[in-house]
C-alpha cells in the first residue's frame, strides 16, 4: 500500500498532512509513502527530511491513499483511480454538489470532519486537536497585539494590573484559550450557553452566567441557537463586559451555518483603546460584527483579529498533531481491535463500513455518495445525562488537560451497546421453523398468549438495554417488585374454588398472595428509597 | 357490566405501566416517575382482579394484601444500603415460592382442559413449579451466602455436573409421567419440587462470592421466567407479559455483569470458579514477585494534600466497613481544595449489579462525579493518586498481562497507571476470587493496611488537622 501526501492548494495553507515523523510512523505500519516536492515547506519540513523518514518524492495522487489537510480540489475527482482512498477534511454539509463527482471517479471520501464523538475515536479526532492548538494561538496574537502585561505586577515602577480576558464559548478552543491565558497570567472569564460551568472554573476562569434559564446544548458537543430573548440578554452581558475586559476571544460556531454574532459594533466601541478581540469565527463570517477576515481592522484604535490560519501559524506543530490522528486512523484501518501492532499491517487495509468509527468518515464509497451516515442511535442510547462539552471550532473537551473529560459520555452507558444476538438471532429461524411446523397442532389461545410472550421479551429487552449501569440495583428492586403480579395468579386461582374459603387451593393461593405482596411493597419502597438518594450535584 | 372486559383494559394498562417503569429507569431523573408507574400499575392490576373474585373471598384478600404489604414495607425501612444484595435475594425467593404455590393450588382447584390445550396447561403447570422451585432455594442460598450465614466458598460436591444431569433427566421423565396422569400428578410434583429445591441449592452452593452478581442477577430472571409460566397456566397475559420483563431484564444483567468478568455465563452459573475440579485452587504459576510497601496515613495526608487529581476505586470492602459516608466527606475536603475527585466504578464491584453507585448516593455523593469504567480507564495514566478501597480483583493487571492468573481477559480498571496507586485493605489475603493481585508489589503501590472506615476517618482527622 502506498500513501501520497499532497501539497496543500490553499492559499495560505502551510499545513501538512504528514510530518517526516509520522511518515516515519507510517512506514513502521508497512506503508510505503511518497510525498510531493515541497510538500513540507510551509511546516518547516524539508523534502530531505521525509527521505530520511523513509519517503520518496514522487506524484501523490497516483498512490493508493491519498491525504492532505484541506478539502481536495474537486478538479482532481477527474483524475483519479476507482478505488483509491482520498482523506481530509471535507466538511460534507457544504460541499454536497462535490460529493457527487467523487463517488462516480469511484473513490473511497474519508473526511476528517466526520469523526464521531466516541471515546475510541478520540485519537483520530483533528478537529480537537486543531482547535486546542487555535485556541492557544488565539492568545499568543492577541497578547501580540495588545500592548500591555498580561500579568499583573508591582514593580519599582510602579504597579501593573493584570490583563482581563473574557473567552465567549467553552468548547475545546475555548478551554485551551483559558488555559493559555491563565498561564500567562491574566484574569480570565468565559461564557458558553451550556451549563459547564464546572469546566471552565477547573481551567481557572470565572464562569459568567445569563440569568435565564435556557440549555444551549445542541447535542453531539455543540451549542444550538438561542431564543432572541436570550441572545438580546447574552448581548447585554458582553457589551457590559467589554467595558472591562481588555481582551475578548470569541469561539462560537454552530455546525453548519453562519456563526451567531455575539460582538456588536457598539460593544467594540466600548471597549478601551488598545483593547484586542480575537475572532475564531472570522472564516465562517466572525461572532464580531467588525470582523475582517484574514485582516487586522482596527476600529477605533480596538484591534479586531480576523486571521483565518491560525493553525497555519503553528504550522510545525499542527501538521504533527493532524499527521498523528491520520496516522491513528490508519493503523485501526489496518488493524482488527484488539490486534496486536505489526510491521506487515498496511497490507490488512480495508474500508470497513460496519466500523462505528469508519462509517460516519467515509462520506464516498464503491461508486455512491454514503453522506449523511445513517443515525446510530441504536448504538448510542438515548442521551442520559448531556454530555456537557464544548462549543466552538470542536467537540467534546478533550483538550489535553481539560478536566472536562470526565464527562465525555455523560452517565450513558458503557455497557454493552447491543446484545449478544449473533447466536440468539441463529436460533430464531430454527424456532420459527418449529413453530411453523407445529402451529397446525396447537390451538389458537396458546398461540395468542405464546405471542404476548414473545413480544414481551424482545420489548423487556429493548428497555432495559437502555438502563444505566448505576441504576442497576434500583431496576433490580423494582423488578422485583413487578414480579409480585404473581400475586394475580394466586388471586385467579381463588376464584377456581370460590364457595369454600378453606379449601386447600385457597389456603396456598393465600399464601402465594401473601408471599408475592411482601414483594410488591418491599419491592417498590426500597426502590423509591434508593432513588431518593440519586442526587446530581446541585 | 363486563368484569372482563374491565380487567383485560386495566391489565393493559398494567402492563404498558410496568414498561413504562423499566424505561424510566435508564436515567436517574426519570427513575422516580418510572417507580411511581410500577405502582400504579400493580395496583391496577390487583384492584381488577379483586373484581373477578366472590365477595366472600375479599376479606381475606384484604388480610394477606395488608400483611404482605407490612412485611415488605417493614423491611424494605429497615435494610442498610450495604445490605440491599441479601433484601433482592430474599425478595426473589418470594416470587419463586410463590409461583410454585399458583402451580400447587391450580393443582389442587380449577379445571383442567383436555387434549391439545391440556397438554400445555400440564406443561406450564409443571414447569412454573419447577422454576418457582429452583428459584426459591437458589436465592435463599444466595441470601444465606450474602448475609454471612453460609460459606462464599465453592461447594464442590464430586461428579456435581452429572448429579445436575441426572437430576435434570429425572425432572423431565417425571414430567412426562405427570403429563399422562395430571389427576393424580401430586405425588409427582411433590417429588418434582424437591428435586427442583435441591437443583437450586447445589448450583448457587457451587458459585463463588465474587459471582454473585451473575447469580442474584440469574435469579431475578428465573423469577420472571417462573410467572411467565404460571401465565401460561392461567391463561393470563399480564402474568406472561410482566414474566417475561422481568425475565428478560434479568438475563440482560447477568449477560453485563458476565462480560463484565469476561466470563461465559455457562462458566458461572457450572460454578466453582477457583477451585476447578480435580486441581486444588494452584496458585498462579510464578506468582508476583516482589514485597508489597505498605504506608502510614500521615504519608497518605501529604501525598494527596499535594496532588491535583484523585480517582477512588471503591469495592465491596467499602460496602462491609460502611466507609461511604466517610468517603464522601473526604470527597468534599478535597474537592474543597480544588483537587479534582472522581469514582471509577468496575461494573462488578460490590455483590449486586450497581451496588457501589447506591451506596456512594447513600452517602449524598453527586452522581455525575461517579464514572462507569470505560468512561475513566484512560484517565489514570493523569492522576496522581488513585484510592482502591476494599476492592481487590478489578484492578488487578494480572487480567491484562497474564495469562495464567484466573481472571486474564476481563476488563479491569487500570488503578496502576496512575502516578501513585494506595490500597485499603483489610488484610493480606487474596481477593474473592483467591487471586493473587500483582498491583500490590508494583512500585506505584502502597498498602494502607486496617479497616477502610477506621483508615479514611484517620485520613480526614489527618488532613483537617493539617490545613
Amino acid at each position: 500500500m502506498r500513501i501520497g501526501v499532497i501539497l496543500e492548494q490553499w492559499p495560505n495553507e502551510r499545513r501538512v498532512s504528514a510530518s517526516p515523523d509520522t511518515v516515519g510512523r507510517l512506514r513502521g505500519l508497512g506503508f510505503e509513502v511518497t510525498v510531493q516536492a515541497g510538500c513540507g515547506v510551509g511546516a518547516s519540513f524539508a523534502d530531505a527530511a521525509y527521505e530520511a523518514a523513509g519517503a520518496t518524492l514522487g506524484d501523490p495522487l497516483t498512490a493508493d491513499i491519498v491525504i492532505g489537510v484541506r478539502p481536495f480540489p474537486v478538479a482532481l475527482a477527474a483524475g483519479a483511480r476507482p478505488g483509491q482512498v482520498w482523506i481530509s477534511h471535507f466538511w460534507p454539509a457544504q460541499r454536497k454538489d462535490e460529493l457527487q463527482a467523487w463517488a462516480d471517479a469511484g473513490v473511497t471520501l474519508v473526511a476528517m470532519d466526520q469523526v464521531p464523538r466516541i471515546t475510541r475515536a478520540q485519537k483520530l479526532d483533528a478537529l480537537s486537536s486543531q482547535a486546542n492548538l487555535i485556541g492557544y494561538r488565539s492568545i499568543v496574537e492577541a497578547a501580540n497585539h495588545f500592548g500591555r502585561f498580561f500579568p499583573g505586577q508591582v514593580t519599582a515602577a510602579g504597579k501593573v494590573l493584570p490583563a482581563k480576558v473574557l473567552v465567549i464559548g467553552a468548547g475545546v478552543a475555548g478551554l485551551a484559550a483559558i488555559g493559555a491565558a491563565r498561564s500567562l497570567g491574566a484574569v480570565v472569564r468565559a461564557f458558553d450557553t451550556r451549563p459547564i460551568g464546572e469546566q471552565i472554573q477547573s481551567m481557572g476562569a470565572e464562569f459568567l452566567e445569563v440569568k435565564m434559564k435556557e440549555d444551549g446544548d445542541g447535542g453531539g458537543g455543540y451549542a444550538r441557537e438561542m431564543s432572541p430573548a436570550f441572545i438580546a440578554a447574552e448581548m447585554a452581558l458582553f457589551l457590559e463586559q467589554a467595558k472591562e475586559v481588555d481582551i475578548i476571544v470569541t469561539t462560537a460556531l454552530i455546525p453548519g451555518k453562519k456563526a451567531p454574532l455575539l460582538v456588536m459594533a457598539e460593544a467594540v466601541r466600548a471597549m478601551k483603546k488598545g483593547s484586542v478581540v480575537v475572532d475564531l469565527a472570522a472564516e465562517s463570517g466572525g461572532n464580531c460584527e467588525l470582523t475582517v477576515p484574514g485582516e487586522v481592522a482596527d476600529v477605533d484604535g480596538v484591534k479586531i483579529v480576523g486571521y483565518t490560519d491560525l493553525p497555519s501559524r503553528m504550522a510545525e506543530q499542527a501538521s504533527q498533531l493532524y499527521g498523528m490522528n491520520l496516522w491513528h486512523l490508519l493503523d485501526d484501518m489496518t488493524r482488527p481491535q484488539g490486534a496486536a501492532a505489526s510491521a506487515e499491517q498496511a497490507n490488512a487495509f480495508r474500508v470497513d463500513m460496519d466500523d462505528e468509527v469508519v462509517r460516519p468518515m467515509t462520506v464516498c464509497h464503491a461508486g455512491a455518495v454514503t453522506w449523511p451516515p445513517p443515525p446510530t442511535a441504536a448504538k448510542n442510547p438515548p442521551q442520559v445525562v448531556k454530555p456537557a462539552v464544548a462549543t466552538s471550532a470542536a467537540p467534546a473537551a478533550r483538550v489535553a488537560k481539560a478536566p472536562a473529560k470526565k464527562k465525555k459520555s455523560g452517565h450513558g452507558h458503557a455497557a454493552p451497546s447491543a446484545p449478544p444476538s449473533k447466536a440468539a438471532m441463529a436460533t430464531l429461524p430454527v424456532a420459527a421453523l418449529v413453530l411453523l411446523a407445529l402451529g397446525p397442532f396447537l390451538p389458537a389461545d396458546f398461540l395468542s398468549h405464546l405471542m404476548v410472550f414473545v413480544l414481551a421479551v424482545f420489548i423487556g429487552f429493548q428497555v432495559v438495554w437502555n438502563v444505566t449501569p448505576a441504576l442497576h440495583t434500583p431496576l433490580m428492586s423494582v423488578t422485583n417488585a413487578i414480579s409480585g403480579i404473581i400475586l394475580v395468579g394466586g388471586m385467579v386461582a381463588i376464584t377456581a374454588t370460590p364457595d369454600d374459603l378453606l379449601s386447600p387451593t385457597t389456603l396456598v393461593a393465600a399464601l402465594a398472595i401473601l408471599l408475592a405482596m411482601i414483594n410488591v411493597g418491599g419491592g417498590f419502597l426500597v426502590t423509591r428509597r434508593m432513588l431518593a438518594m440519586f442526587r446530581k450535584e446541585a | 357490566m363486563d368484569l372482563d372486559g374491565l380487567s383485560t383494559a386495566a391489565y393493559i394498562a398494567a402492563s404498558a405501566l410496568f414498561i413504562r417503569s423499566l424505561g424510566g429507569l435508564s436515567n436517574p431523573e426519570t427513575a422516580r416517575t418510572g417507580n411511581v408507574q410500577g405502582m400504579i400499575g400493580m395496583a391496577l392490576a390487583v384492584g381488577a382482579t379483586a373484581l373477578l373474585l366472590p365477595a366472600a373471598a375479599l376479606p381475606l384478600l384484604a388480610v394477606v394484601v395488608i400483611v404482605g404489604l407490612a412485611i415488605g414495607g417493614t423491611l424494605a425501612q429497615r435494610v442498610a444500603m450495604t445490605s440491599m444484595p441479601q433484601l433482592v435475594a430474599i425478595l426473589h425467593s418470594f416470587v419463586g415460592l410463590a409461583a410454585a404455590l399458583v402451580g400447587f393450588a391450580s393443582q389442587l382447584g380449577g379445571e383442567r382442559p383436555t387434549g391439545p390445550e391440556g397438554i400445555i396447561h400440564s406443561v406450564a403447570l409443571y414447569a412454573g413449579i419447577f422454576i418457582g422451585a429452583i428459584t426459591f432455594t437458589g436465592s435463599v442460598v444466595a441470601w444465606g451466602k450474602l448475609e454471612g450465614k453460609i460459606s462464599s466458598k465453592p461447594l464442590t460436591l464430586p461428579g456435581r455436573h452429572m448429579l445436575n444431569l441426572g437430576l435434570v433427566i429425572t425432572v423431565l421423565v417425571l414430567g412426562v409421567v405427570y403429563a399422562m396422569n395430571p389427576e393424580h400428578g401430586l405425588p409427582v410434583l411433590l417429588a418434582m419440587s424437591a428435586i427442583g429445591g435441591f437443583l437450586g441449592w447445589h448450583m448457587v452452593m457451587a458459585i463463588g462470592g465474587a459471582d454473585m452478581p451473575v447469580v442474584v442477577s440469574m435469579l431475578n430472571s428465573y423469577s420472571g421466567w417462573a410467572a411467565a409460566a404460571d401465565g401460561f397456566l392461567l391463561q393470563n397475559d399480564l402474568l406472561i407479559v410482566t414474566g417475561a420483563l422481568v425475565g428478560s431484564s434479568g438475563a440482560i444483567l447477568s449477560y453485563i455483569m458476565c462480560k463484565a468478568m469476561a466470563r461465559s455465563f455457562s462458566s458461572v452459573i457450572l460454578g466453582g470458579f477457583g477451585a476447578e475440579e480435580g486441581a486444588a485452587p494452584a496458585p498462579p504459576a510464578g506468582g508476583p514477585v516482589g514485597e508489597a510497601v505498605a504506608t502510614d496515613v500521615d504519608t497518605l495526608v501529604k501525598e494527596l494534600a499535594a496532588a491535583g487529581s484523585v480517582i477512588i476505586v471503591p469495592g465491596y470492602g467499602m460496602a462491609v466497613a460502611q466507609a461511604q459516608h466517610p468517603v464522601n466527606t473526604l470527597t468534599k475536603l478535597l474537592r474543597a481544595r480544588g483537587i479534582d475527585v472522581r469514582f471509577a466504578i468496575h461494573p462488578v464491584a460490590g455483590r449486586l449489579p450497581g451496588h457501589m453507585n447506591v451506596l456512594l448516593a447513600e452517602a449524598n455523593l453527586p452522581y455525575d462525579l461517579v464514572l462507569e469504567m470505560d468512561e475513566i480507564n484512560d484517565d489514570f495514566p493523569e492522576t496522581d493518586v488513585v484510592l482502591v478501597i476494599g476492592a481487590n480483583d478489578i484492578v488487578n493487571p494480572g487480567a491484562l498481562d497474564d495469562p495464567s492468573s484466573p481472571i486474564y481477559g476481563m476488563p479491569v480498571l487500570h488503578a496502576w497507571e496512575a502516578a501513585r496507586v494506595v490500597v485499603f485493605k483489610r488484610g493480606k489475603g487474596a481477593g474473592y476470587a483467591g487471586v493473587e493481585n500483582p498491583l500490590f508489589v508494583r512500585d506505584c503501590t502502597r498498602m494502607l493496611y486496617g479497616d477502610a472506615k477506621k483508615s479514611v476517618d484517620a485520613l480526614l482527622a489527618g488532613l483537617s488537622a493539617e490545613s
